[in-house]
């Protein structure tokens, strides 16, 4: 579905994504994590074209998204969702408006039925009543959700998440992970999501992927990346009180 | 780095930062077709409103002190010949040839600009401008577009608006302090204007419009480093904007009035 082939990426003289190099199937939740700055809102950015590597190559399917250009990166584009990190509301809109604009855009479906979906979708993500609220009169996790009602109301095959739950408490955070993870069993999306939270990627990914100064430095499933005996994974999980023993235990749960 | 490099660099950066401003308008024009449809008739209807309705007040203001202190130095000076009398002339003439279009073109830029510029490039940190391309929106086509629309098509009758309340301010200066009657001097306000100093006025407005939107726009889109950036941007738009309105106004100037 999503494929990373030797991508390299400099940013202010810095190299950000050093032969960066990974797949994800269909139907996945994949995470990427690492520290701030290692590179993972870049490699997101990769996949809808919003950058374009030095070199290397990033395939949508079989359309190299890496070197499309005009329609056909258009056409990749109508493919995907995604849920910015401050949800990029636009603020004169009320939360419906924001919701229903990408069908307004590129469809000629009539308004009350565009309206009828953005209620479906705010219903969806547990917003029925915000509809005419202005995005500054809601909450950071509201917010999010209108994003995430915005980012689905196209019937995306990918939804790409930005740090979903970044500046969220933790109840909050856990409504947003089992959002994601509903939205992985129910329309069977494919979902990437860049966080800091190992405790959402431990809860909701079909695999991981640890990014550190631009390299992929670990990659497995849940139950692999807790283990995995990479000095940096171990680090970077028991800055949040995540051990191999104990602290965590997956309860299915969410 | 020596001056004479630094000065090249500023050269180049100039030039090609006005090679994709005149991009940015040209792409912008080509999308005047869409200003009818449903996504961006409302939209041009609201920075109609925007750009020109909400600043009638600060335009009343700055023409109406404008025209006084126009006939105040002109018919002072003008009093010493007995000519004082044909003070409605000179305002008229004046305002409708350069002062008119010229000072709303500055405060059109000051006001409306500086906020386009705020906005695109608050759009474009916190990611929204993103955000529209990855829903398959033409941010040109759905931000730019009616604000280029809006400001070319109000900002002649904002500087008609202007010219009007300049000539009253004139007036009034000259009944108070000249003792010129409203008859005399709007007898001598159509004396001596012809059609030709108010169309060339009021497309210089149309001109300074267009470049006040392109100016903002490009700011904007360019803006990089947050809330820093914002600012520069802001402040590069009301420089720039008045630098090249003034260049601009000369060279059309010299175009009409040869």
């Amino acid at each position: 579905m999503i494929r990373f082939e030797k991508v390299h990426k400099r940013l202010g003289g810095r190299t950000v994504l050093d032969g960066v190099d990974f797949e994800i199937a269909p139907g996945e939740t994949f995470f990427i994590v690492g520290t701030s700055g290692a590179g993972k809102s870049v490699s997101l950015k990769h996949m809808v074209r919003l950058l374009t590597p030095d070199s290397g190559r990033v395939w949508i399917g079989d359309d190299c998204v890496s070197e499309a250009r005009g329609r056909l990166l258009e056409k990749i584009r109508t493919r995907f969702g995604v849920l910015f990190q401050g949800a990029a509301l636009l603020n004169w809109m009320c939360a419906g408006d924001n919701v229903g604009l990408p069908l307004l855009e590129r469809t000629n479906r009539p308004e009350e039925e565009i309206e009828a979906l953005a209620r479906e979708k705010l219903a969806l993500v547990g917003l029925e009543t915000a509809y005419d609220k202005m995005p500054g009169e809601l909450s950071g996790g509201m917010r999010k959700r209108v994003g995430l009602a915005r980012a689905i109301i196209t019937s995306p095959e990918i939804i790409l998440y930005d740090e979903p739950t970044s500046g969220l408490d933790p109840v909050t955070s856990r409504s947003i992970d089992q959002l994601i993870d509903n939205l992985r069993q129910g329309l069977g999306v494919t979902s990437v999501v860049v966080t800091h939270d190992m405790h959402s990627a431990l809860a909701i990914a079909t695999r991981i992927a640890m990014l550190d100064a631009g390299r992929i430095v670990e990659l497995g499933t849940p139950a692999e990346f807790i283990k995995s005996p990479n000095e940096k994974v171990q680090q970077f999980l028991q800055a949040q009180y995540i051990t191999q023993r104990g602290a965590w235990e997956k309860t299915g749960t969410l | 780095m020596n001056a004479w490099a630094r000065l090249g660099r500023q050269v180049l950066t100039a030039l090609r930062d006005t090679g994709r401003a005149l991009v940015l308008l040209a792409e912008a024009t080509s999308q005047v077709v869409f200003v009818f449809s449903r996504q961006n008739r409302s939209d041009t209807l609201h920075q109609m409103f925007v750009s020109g309705i909400k600043s009638l007040g600060v335009i009343t203001v700055v023409a109406f002190f404008t025209g006084m202190i126009l006939a105040l130095q002109t018919g002072l000076e003008m009093r010493r010949y007995g000519q004082e009398v044909y003070i409605g002339s000179v305002v008229t003439l004046v305002l409708l040839r350069e002062m008119g279009p010229f000072m709303t073109g500055l405060i059109i830029a000051a006001s409306v600009g500086s906020a386009i510029a705020a906005q695109m490039g608050t759009m474009v940190v916190s990611e929204e401008i993103s955000a529209l391309e990855i829903m398959g929106i033409n941010p040109v086509r759905f931000l730019v577009m009616p604000r280029l629309v809006a400001l070319a098509v109000m900002m002649p009758f904002l500087t008609l608006y202007t010219n009007a309340i300049g000539i009253l301010g004139g007036a009034i200066v000259g009944y108070t302090q000249l003792d010129v009657s409203f008859i005399a001097y709007f007898d001598n306000c159509t004396r001596y204007a012809e059609n030709k100093d108010l169309l060339v006025g009021l497309f210089k407005a149309f001109v300074f419009g267009v470049i006040v939107v392109t100016v903002a726009c490009h700011q904007g889109f360019a803006t990089t480093e947050g809330a820093v950036g914002v600012g520069r941007a802001t402040r590069r738009t009301v420089i720039i904007s008045f630098l090249t309105i003034l260049t601009m106004g000369y060279f059309l100037t010299r175009m009409f009035y040869k």
